[in-house]
């Protein structure tokens, strides 16, 4: 006989989770009883959010599913702004929270939440739990779940009696077994050949790429399809890695911080080839000025994305990988192209270069880390101008190693990612860029990474402003900065209060002796640049514009 | 816009009408009616789902239906043959006399079934489209109208053809 936790644990690493991140309480004290002598390593964070969040930077990093563990009520409840960060960018996360016992179920009882109500709009699935005996078969099925066609979130809600109950009962093996979830991974034969007509067809094509790439493993797909029928490629924020960043046929960052060769481009083509892109607002701007002139191929493995916010010639559900294999097998190279290229080679080349001309900025300090770090780094964000000054200048050469919050937007994502990014690789140099503002959202986590030695290296972009909405305000409402200054913070005594080093940067030749120290420390490092206070994100197009009205091209 | 009929196989869950009610709500779809119950396979349930919409969203609708787990098949049954049947309760304030005689009248022409009369009321159960019963109740308006509850209307694929499990 044993318990309901100790069969968790059990199904836990017949899934192979070997790294969970989570924080203890009343209601998952089976649990910790059992994970003291597990196989299975659990880092302690500082705050819930913060498991969550490194759970899903942890499951971006490796491709595997994330797992985060909290206790009931508030415990689940600080999961829940991770579980809606990985349900917008569709990342593999199992959460396991507490509950109160069964019989106090409804009650009100002390920590008790309705966390599967809670989370029902931002999970892929949930499960409340409420027999020992159905444990093994949730876990299997929370995985494949998770894992498996759209990726996303799951939840599995444990009462505290049901972990303590007494069974004899080992995890199941095989598959998950659910009637009412069969993913599609090959394209209809059909719409695969009315895609290869159109691409052999068209003269001004654009491939749109984004997460779905990254996810489905079709990098190498995405970039013989470019070379073969020589087509620019533009990626979404969440698709960067897909293709080099100095790929010849890389048009760069598609959307509202986008590059003028790719906005301008999908404004010209005939033929947008989207492949695991949604249309997202942020990308499409005003979305009937998007592509008005092209016909629409969509790739997707989720069929609801397929013409939801823009109707579509081809659509063809499935893996992105296994579709676009089958759409090159019967691609033939095509010559010629090369007024269409050369004309996205002359916005390329037209570029704005953007560096400030004093101070210390922004793009000097990412094009500097990205020189430094080479094909070492996995660089993971908080969110704002940190965000889109990383996503500009950092020239990302493979996948996975870009991670941000892009569908959410969570302020407070990076460095927790960064601490579950460092667990899946542990052999890359982990490089969280941030903000001050998102920095102090989950800046307790210091002592996690103090705790563990972990070396991720924090980059701080501070401005003393909350940056990207001081922008909106000097841009929108008339320079009326309403409540987005910060004080001065002394980042680098918080990091040594901790146990972690630290410097901080005023000059632009300390930039890069100053990444260099933080490279070669082996510990945990922050990095306090203090930069330009009102550098802006630029080129940006106003929400609500057309994709190609963009403002800002020089710096002010 | 228009009214579509939506036929939806579920397991039988706890949960799975909450997911189904948050997905209309979140997404901004409104439900004109719904009605759920179990059927003739063991562990599953059949929905009707009467929704206003025009064809792009009726189409968002079945799609993100289908993504939840719990959701076996989704089908519009709106341009197909089908038997459609709504079940209404009514009490309508009448009298004993004239009003009450008038009630019985017109709830014979509509074959509905009076199955209480109270000292000022009468309740009628009546059964059939969502068109003759908004009849009835327009035409009972006149007598005045206690209470009135209906069911949200369910239906079948006439004949051979049906909505199975079978994906």
């Amino acid at each position: 006989m044993k318990t309901g936790a100790k069969l968790l644990v059990e199904s836990l690493q017949r899934e192979g989770a070997g790294t969970i991140f989570g924080y203890p309480g009343g209601s998952v004290l089976p649990i910790y009883d059992e994970l003291y002598d597990a196989p299975i390593r659990h880092i302690l964070v500082r705050h819930e959010q913060a498991a969550a969040h490194a759970a899903d930077g942890y499951a971006r990093a490796s491709g595997r599913v994330g797992v985060c563990l909290a206790t009931s009520g508030p415990g689940a409840c600080n999961l829940v702004t991770g579980i809606a960060t990985a349900y917008m960018d569709s990342v593999p996360l199992v959460a396991i929270t507490g509950q109160v016992p069964t019989f106090m179920l409804g009650n009100d009882a002390f920590q008790e939440s309705d966390i599967t109500g809670i989370t029902m709009p931002v999970t892929k699935h949930s499960y409340l739990v409420k027999r020992a005996a159905d444990i093994g078969q949730v876990v299997k099925d929370a995985f494949y779940i998770a894992g498996t066609g759209r990726q996303g979130p799951v939840l599995v809600d444990i009462p505290k009696d049901v972990m303590t109950a007494q069974i004899d009962i080992e995890p199941p093996i095989g598959r998950a077994r659910l009637r009412g979830y069969q993913p599609t991974y090959e394209g209809h034969a059909l719409q695969i050949e009315k895609a290869v007509t159109l691409i052999g067809e068209a003269e001004r094509p654009l491939l749109y790429v984004g997460g779905g790439v990254i996810a489905s493993g079709a990098s190498e797909e995405v970039r013989r399809l470019a070379e073969l029928m020589l087509i620019p490629v533009a990626t979404t924020l969440m698709g960067l890695g897909a293709v080099p960043c100095d790929h010849p046929l890389n048009l760069g960052m598609i959307g509202m911080h986008g590059t003028e060769a790719a906005n301008y481009a999908v404004t010209e083509c005939d033929l947008l080839i989207a492949v695991g892109v949604r249309f997202d607002d942020r990308v499409t701007g005003k979305i009937d000025a998007f592509a008005p002139n092209a016909r629409i191929i969509h790739i997707d493995i989720d069929p609801a994305e397929i013409g939801k916010n823009k109707p579509v010639d081809v659509p063809i559900v499935g893996d992105a990988g296994k579709v676009l294999q089958s759409i090159i097998r019967r691609l033939i190279k095509k010559e010629g192209r090369e007024m269409w290229l050369a004309r996205t080679r002359h916005w390329k080349e037209a570029q704005t270069v953007r560096d400030g001309e004093d101070g210390l900025s922004p793009a000097h300090i990412i094009r500097e880390m990205s020189d430094l770090l080479g094909d070492r780094g996995i660089v993971v964000t908080e969110v704002g101008q940190n965000q889109m000054w990383a996503a500009q200048h950092y020239c990302f050469r493979r996948p996975r190693t870009w991670i941000s919050s892009g569908g959410l937007g969570t302020m407070g994502y990076g460095f927790p990612a960064a601490i579950g990014a460092h667990f899946a690789r542990p052999d890359e140099t982990v490089v969280d860029v941030a903000g001050d503002g998102s920095f102090q959202m989950n800046i307790q986590e210091l002592g996690t990474v103090a705790q563990y030695k972990v070396p991720v290296k924090v980059v701080i972009l501070n401005n003393m402003y909350l940056g990207m909405v001081r922008q909106w305000q000097e841009l929108f409402y008339d320079r009326r900065y309403s409540y987005t200054e910060l004080p001065a913070v002394d980042f680098v005594g918080i990091a040594r209060a901790y146990g972690v080093d630290g410097i901080r940067v005023e000059e632009k030749e300390e930039v890069r002796p100053a990444l260099e120290a933080a490279f070669t420390t082996d510990g945990p490092f922050v990095l306090d640049f203090r930069i330009e206070r009102e550098a802006n994100v630029f080129p940006m197009v106003p929400a609500g514009a057309a994709i190609n009205e963009m403002i800002g091209r020089r710096q002010r | 816009m228009k009214l579509h009929t939506l036929h939806v196989l579920v397991e039988n869950k706890a949960g799975v009408l909450a997911r189904i009610a948050g997905l209309f709500s979140r997404r901004g779809f409104n439900i004109e009616s719904l009605a759920v119950g179990t059927c003739e396979e063991a562990g599953m349930s059949r929905m009707t789902i009467v929704v206003l919409g025009d064809d792009a969203q009726i189409e968002q609708v079945k799609k993100q239906l289908n993504k939840l787990i719990d959701v076996i098949k989704v089908s519009d049954i709106t341009e197909q043959s089908t038997v459609s049947r709504e079940l209404a309760l009514i009490k309508v304030a009448a009298e004993p006399g004239e009003t009450r005689a008038g009630v019985m009248q017109i709830a014979n022409i509509f074959r509905a079934q009076i199955i209480d009369v109270g000292a000022k009321t009468v309740i009628l159960e009546v059964t059939g489209d969502s068109e003759k019963i908004d009849a009835l109740e327009t035409l009972l308006r006149q007598y005045g109208i206690k209470e009135f509850v209906r069911t949200g209307k369910i239906a079948l694929l006439r004949g051979q053809k049906g909505i199975k499990s079978t994906k």
